[in-house]
């Protein structure tokens, strides 16, 4: 199932800041808080959320256990040129998830 | 004829007027307030943006699973009711509504779980479960705006008055009824809270406090506990009722489902 939502704007001018903003479904469990059962229910986290625009790294951030259950990331980038843009969040158990929007500047 | 026609057309526009005036009238005089009302500037911006409210995360589940065929049948919701934002308008503004066959009330949830069970032969979704509660939601999302409209059938009416009766009823260790706080004192504060009114504008709604999506039975569950009663299990009788007067007390509010609330 799609877990992500992504906003962005489908066309740019060159030289434009675009606003970006993202939305992933993840519990972040903080790894401190006891279950139903007495028991830590083990840490489950986004460790990091990576932005590429055309392969290079434009966007980065860590998480730790303060943040809340389905983090909201918005940040702004330059729209130099038509392309795609990659996300990828990293974490814990091996979460990985990697979306991909385009863009086309003009 | 032209005098006539001026004349004919400056009473639609004092008729127009007087609508209009009439309309805010009729807004400031009504007391009743959403819980949206009473959140911070940034918890409302965090529901008005679709970007940044989490509850469109379970939506978008919601609509995956409007197309799917999970049972023998081989039906997804769509074989039938086809595109949601037709046949589902209005539809969550109107629930809990009277069933014929059951002769009983069923909230929004329970007649997905009918109609899962009767045309899709797939077993029902277990309550506040991620899929029934993203099912919920996206019916929802398709009367977001509209008014209320409460189940005008007349065989809803005794189970209304039931959940009024039980709105007012004292319960748990605390010895509180629904209408000591929420008609009382709304407006002022529990703890660092402010008590809503209890109007259902919002549900399914994305709670905060839950860091999740949940149902308005949940939070009706959630008050149950925090008066120390023992609350009722989900798809309870009771709890169904005390929905059906909600909607009858919330009628003609607008529904702003999936809502946030803190």
């Amino acid at each position: 199932m799609a877990r992500a939502l992504i906003t962005l704007p489908a066309s740019a001018k060159r030289g434009e800041a675009i606003e970006i903003r993202t939305l992933i479904a993840h519990p972040m469990e903080t790894g401190y808080r006891p279950g139903e059962d007495g028991r830590i229910v083990p840490r489950d986290l986004i460790r990091r959320l990576s932005c590429h625009y055309n392969d290079e790294l434009v966007f980065s951030a860590e998480m730790f256990p303060a943040t809340s259950a389905n983090p909201f990331v918005s940040f702004y980038t330059l729209a130099l040129a038509s392309g795609t843009l990659r996300f990828t969040w990293e974490g814990d158990n091996g979460f990985l998830q990697t979306e991909s929007r385009s863009i086309s500047v003009t | 004829m032209i005098g006539q026609a001026r004349f004919a057309a400056c009473r639609a526009v004092l008729l127009v007027l007087a609508a209009t005036s009439f309309v805010c009238v009729a807004a400031d005089k009504d007391p009743r307030r959403s819980g949206f009302d009473f959140m911070s500037p940034q918890t409302k911006a965090m529901q008005q943006d679709d970007a940044s409210n989490p509850a469109m995360l379970w939506v978008s589940d919601g609509e995956a699973l409007w197309n799917r065929r999970p049972g023998a049948s081989e039906r997804a919701c769509a074989g039938c009711h086809a595109a949601a934002p037709e046949s589902m308008r209005g539809i969550a503004a109107s629930y809990p509504r009277f069933d014929a066959t059951l002769q009983r009330p069923l909230d929004l949830r329970q007649r997905i779980n009918v109609c899962r069970v009767e045309h899709q032969h797939a077993p029902p979704l277990a309550a506040e479960s991620q899929e029934l509660l993203s099912l919920e939601a996206f019916v929802a999302m398709q009367s977001r705006g509209l008014p209320i409209k409460p189940d005008a059938d007349p065989r809803a009416q005794p189970f209304r008055e039931r959940g009024a009766a039980l709105f007012k009823q004292r319960i748990g260790q605390l010895d509180l009824s629904c209408t000591t706080c929420h008609d009382a004192l709304a407006g002022q504060r529990l703890g660092s809270a402010v008590i809503p009114q209890a109007h259902p504008t919002g549900y399914p709604i994305y709670r905060l406090e839950w860091q999740g999506l949940g149902s308005l039975q949940r939070r009706l569950r959630g008050c149950m506990s925090g008066v120390r009663a023992e609350p009722f299990a989900y798809g309870a009788p009771e709890l169904v009722e005390l929905e059906l007067y909600l909607m009858q007390r919330a009628a003609a509010m607008a529904l702003e489902a999936p809502a946030v609330r803190p």
